[in-house]
This record gives C-alpha cells, sequence and structure tokens, in this order.
C-alpha cells in the first residue's frame, strides 16, 4: 500500500528559471507529495531538466521559489548517455563514492553488506567487481539508481531514464521503477517516450516552459494537451484502457499505408 | 665479468648529488603519477602541458626581480591555474584555445625576459630543461612537503575527488562542493609543477603527467588500482631513467620521459585491443 502525504515536501510556486536572456521555465508551479509516482513530458528544450536542476538546487530560481522540505534527501540520476562509460570504475566504486564523509578510500564491512542487500534489490548482485561498460543497457541503468538508492534519498529524481535504450531495457526499467515505488520511494522522472514510459505512470505533468496539464494520462494524454505541449497535432488511441500517442499525423501515415498497400496489391 | 657490471652499475651512487637527484626524481615520479591519474581521466592533458609553460614565465620573471624562486613561480602557477581551471569550466571560449592564450603568452612573456635580461640565462635553462644533478635538499624538502600534502589531501577526500572527476554534474547535485575540488586540484598540480620542474624541466613535465597515468589505464579498469599503479610507474620511470642518463651520459629529463614512454610503448603492445580502446578514449582537453 502506498501511502501519499498530503503536504507537498517539494514545492515549486510560480518559478521561473532562465540561462541568459532566454527563460527555460516560466510561472511554473508544482508539488511533489511523498509517495507520488510523477512523470514530466514535454519536447526538448521545454525546460523539464531545469526543472529537476532547480529542485536539486544546481540553477537558481529566476523569479518564484523551490522549498524542499528540511532535511529531504534527494537521489539525482543523470541520463545515462552523459556517463563518461570508459572511465574506470566499477559498480561498487560507483555505489560507494557517494557516501563523501567517509575519509578513507577502503569500503567498510557494513557499506559492502549495505551495497550487497541494494544491488540485490535491483538484482545486481554479484556485480560489485565488474567495470560498468561490461554491463547489459539495463544493468547500467540499474547502477546509477542502485548509486542514488545507495544514498538513501527521500526522492528519486530521474533525467530520461529510458532514453537511448532497447525496447526489452525500458521494460526492465519501467518495472524496476514500478517496484521501487511499491516500496514506498517517491518518483520524479522525464522522458521523451509517452507511450513506453509516460502512460504507465498516475500523474503526468505537460511542460513546454510552463505546465500546459497536471493530473493522471487519461486526463493529460489527450490531443488538445498534447498540441499545446508539442506544437504538432497528434493522435490518441486507446488500447487496453491506456492512451497511445501516435508522434506523427496519423492520417497522413495511414493514407500512405493505404497507397503502399495498393501498390503492392497492383504487383 | 659480473663484478665488472656491478660496479659500474653503482658508480653513480659514489656522487651525493646523484642520490639527492635520484630521491628528487623518484618522489618526483610518483607525485606525477597520482596527480596525472586526475588530469588525464578528467581530460586535462593540455592543461597540465599548458600550466608547466605558464609557470615559466613566473619563474623567470621571479629570476630577474631576485625574488625567491619558489614565491615568484609560485604566485603565478596558482593564479594561472586557478584562471585555466575557472574558463576551462565556464566555457567562457574553447578551452584549448583560452589555455593557449594563457599559457603560451606567459611562455612568451618568460623568453622576453630571458632575452633581455641575459644573467638569468642560466637559471631559466634550468627551469626549461630540468638539472636534477643540482638539486640541493631544500628542493628534495620541497618535494616531499608537496608530496606528502597532495597525498593526504587525496586521502582523506578520496570518494569525494572521485565523485567529482567522474560525475561532477551529480556530486554537485549531491552537495559536493565540486568548485573547490577542481581548485584544490589545479592548486596541488601547481604546487608539484613548481617543485618539480627544476627536476625534468617544464618542456618534459606534462609527459610525466600523462604517460605513467595513461599507461596505468591501460593496466586496470578500477580507479583505486589506477591510483597505486600510476604513482608506481610514474617512480619507477625516473630511477631507472636517472640511472641511464649516467650511463649513456644523456640528459637526465629526457631519458625519464623516453623510458616512461617505452613503458607505455610495451604495455600498448601487450595488451589486448580492449586495454588500448581504453586510452584511445581518453579525453585530450
Amino acid at each position: 500500500m502506498i501511502n501519499i502525504t498530503m503536504e507537498p515536501f517539494i514545492r515549486c510556486d510560480a518559478l521561473s528559471v532562465s540561462y541568459g536572456s532566454s527563460y527555460a521555465l516560466e510561472n511554473v508551479t508544482f508539488h511533489v507529495r511523498r509517495g507520488e509516482f510523477i512523470g514530466i513530458v514535454g519536447p526538448s528544450g521545454s525546460g523539464k531538466t531545469s526543472l529537476l536542476r532547480a529542485i536539486t538546487g544546481s540553477v537558481p530560481a529566476a523569479r518564484g521559489s523551490v522549498e524542499v522540505q528540511s532535511g529531504i534527501r534527494i537521489g539525482y540520476v543523470p541520463q545515462v548517455e552523459s556517463v563518461d562509460w570508459n572511465f574506470p570504475i566499477t559498480v561498487a566504486e560507483v555505489l560507494t563514492m557517494t557516501r563523501t564523509h567517509r575519509f578513507w578510500p577502503s569500503i567498510t564491512s557494513h557499506e559492502r553488506v549495505e551495497m550487497a542487500s541494494v544491488l540485490a534489490s535491483l538484482g545486481l548482485e554479484g556485480l560489485e567487481h565488474r567495470h560498468i561498460r561490461e554491463l547489459s543497457g539495463g544493468q547500467q541503468q540499474r547502477v546509477f539508481v542502485a548509486r542514488a538508492m545507495f544514498s538513501k534519498p527521500d526522492v528519486l529524481l530521474l533525467d530520461e531514464p529510458t532514453s537511448g535504450v532497447d525496447v526489452r531495457t525500458r521494460h526492465e526499467i519501467l518495472h524496476l521503477l514500478h517496484d521501487l515505488h511499491d516500496s514506498g520511494s517517491t518518483i520524479v522522472l522525464t522522458t521523451h517516450d509517452l507511450n513506453g514510459l509516460a502512460s504507465h505512470l498516475p500523474r503526468l505533468v505537460c511542460l513546454n516552459r510552463e505546465v500546459i496539464a497536471d493530473g493522471p494520462p487519461r486526463e493529460t494524454l489527450i490531443p488538445e494537451v498534447l498540441e499545446r505541449t508539442y506544437g504538432a497535432s497528434l493522435h490518441v488511441l486507446e488500447h487496453g484502457g491506456m492512451p497511445i500517442v501516435l508522434d506523427h499525423d496519423y492520417e497522413a501515415t495511414q493514407g500512405s499505408r493505404a497507397a503502399t498497400h495498393r501498390l503492392r496489391s497492383a504487383r | 665479468m659480473s663484478y665488472l657490471v656491478a660496479v659500474d652499475v653503482l658508480a653513480p651512487y659514489a656522487f651525493s648529488f646523484f642520490g639527492r637527484g635520484l630521491v628528487a626524481a623518484t618522489l618526483s615520479g610518483a607525485l606525477c603519477g597520482v596527480l596525472g591519474v586526475y588530469v588525464v581521466l578528467r581530460g586535462m592533458s593540455y592543461i597540465g602541458h599548458g600550466l608547466s609553460h605558464a609557470v615559466f614565465g613566473g619563474a623567470a620573471a621571479s629570476a630577474v626581480m631576485s625574488v625567491n624562486f619558489f614565491v615568484g613561480a609560485g604566485v603565478w602557477g596558482v593564479i594561472s591555474g586557478v584562471l585555466i581551471g575557472r574558463i576551462a569550466r565556464r566555457k567562457i571560449l574553447g578551452a584549448d584555445a583560452a589555455i593557449g592564450i594563457v599559457t603560451t603568452a606567459s611562455f612568451a612573456g618568460g623568453i622576453a625576459l630571458l632575452n633581455r635580461y641575459g644573467q638569468a640565462r642560466k637559471s631559466i635553462e634550468a627551469v626549461l630543461f630540468g638539472s636534477v644533478l643540482g638539486v640541493s635538499w631544500g628542493d628534495v624538502l620541497a618535494i616531499f612537503i608537496v608530496s606528502l600534502l597532495v597525498g593526504v589531501v587525496l586521502l582523506v577526500s578520496y570518494r569525494a575527488f572521485l565523485f567529482a572527476t567522474f560525475d561532477p554534474q551529480v556530486a554537485a547535485v549531491s552537495g559536493q562542493r565540486v568548485t573547490a575540488i577542481e581548485i584544490t586540484l589545479m592548486v596541488m598540480l601547481s604546487g608539484t609543477i613548481l617543485v618539480t620542474m627544476r627536476v625534468i624541466g617544464t618542456l618534459l613535465i606534462s609527459a610525466l603527467l600523462v604517460i605513467p597515468a595513461a599507461t596505468a589505464r591501460m593496466m586496470t579498469n578500477s580507479f583505486a588500482k589506477m591510483l597505486l599503479i600510476s604513482p608506481i610507474l610514474g617512480a619507477a620511470s625516473c630511477f631507472v631513467g636517472m640511472n641511464l642518463s649516467y650511463h649513456l651520459d644523456t640528459s637526465a629529463g629526457a631519458t625519464i620521459i623516453l623510458v616512461a614512454a617505452g613503458v607505455f610503448t610495451g604495455v600498448y603492445l601487450l595488451a589486448g585491443r580492449r586495454a588500448r580502446v581504453r586510452v584511445a578514449s581518453l579525453h585530450h582537453v
């Protein structure tokens, strides 16, 4: 049973973030409550990553405010595409680097036990001494989730967790995130993947510099909202109770397919 | 016959200046080897190269103005190091272009001073090409102190430096003072160049920062092991290079670098394709 508290522990109120003279976010109000599982969707440059960075405090608010409840620990999982996979580092080193309060390189026996527990919970047992490049795509993503988990966070922020991964890995990540959420974790992620990831989440925020819509997929993945978010006409079908977004001109595609079919039939 | 060879090998040890030089060079090799790991993995190879040239300007100025060498070159080096670090991080202009401008201007200033004030020539040449056999116990002590400080800082802040090197963005999000770590690294690098430049010279110092670390990278996939292997290779290259230079009657700095390059080549040839790829993937700036 997941308990969602009523009082938000992360509050962005009328938040604007700028890089020089251009605004990445304008007047964004976004609250996160403990136990929530939220997806932030929007086109490239819509401010998704800026919103995560504003929450972490790595970019300042130009206007408005970001308040993170005192004592809340944030676990940040970067895009795997930003990771230097050739860096000489093992899975154990990736996890323990976050425990910087320990003034010594060696890993304690207590840390080994904790590490084994986190790795086992993510299906990575026995991989402590492997180089990060030697792992599969899904394992690589999970190592960075494990690093965030190892710092015992109250909320996990994931930046494009399924970017650049194959379908199987995407399924693995989706199941992993649902398992983490079911076990009580609060999760906020950004994604481009409307059908493979966003439509499976309980709450979506459609963002394009400002919040276009905020709610469950049935209320947010609708043509009117998507057109305002992406600036293009998108069609939505329903399959098994789930919305499916067609990512370009559906009618034109259907017309093209019909023409192709006719051509093949004529041959 | 073997007795004669033994005598020949031990011959340079009869000279006290050789013993001093050997200690200074071996310590310098270990020090450059340790910092070289961060230099290579952070893609700062060119910064290390440029910084050694920048410090040359400070050394020239301090010689001409009769200011203490360590004070003049040190202040100049730290300022250059911090300036280069900020330019590279803030992307004010292309990092390589910025480093090129700052360091070559400093180097050219040193050359101009050398031309204008000829009496400084001897000490300037010592800085450029190194004079390991002319080092004093004071120089050895300076190298030892810097080695000790660098060792202590990297040991007690091992994880913070690793975090900031591997993933600066997440390190910053996790509350690490990434800027402070970068500045500390540049200060340690400047200090290292300052105290080791008399051993192998500014022209070859960047090689000692890069070659042992790049060789170690081919030998391991673990950061901790790389941090152990690199200084051992650096120290061994200096020790062997020093001895060879005596017997071959060649420049100590050049011989040390040739030994390090020889080790790199040997490991490169013996290593598998995957190990070679590790080095090929290292950044340049």
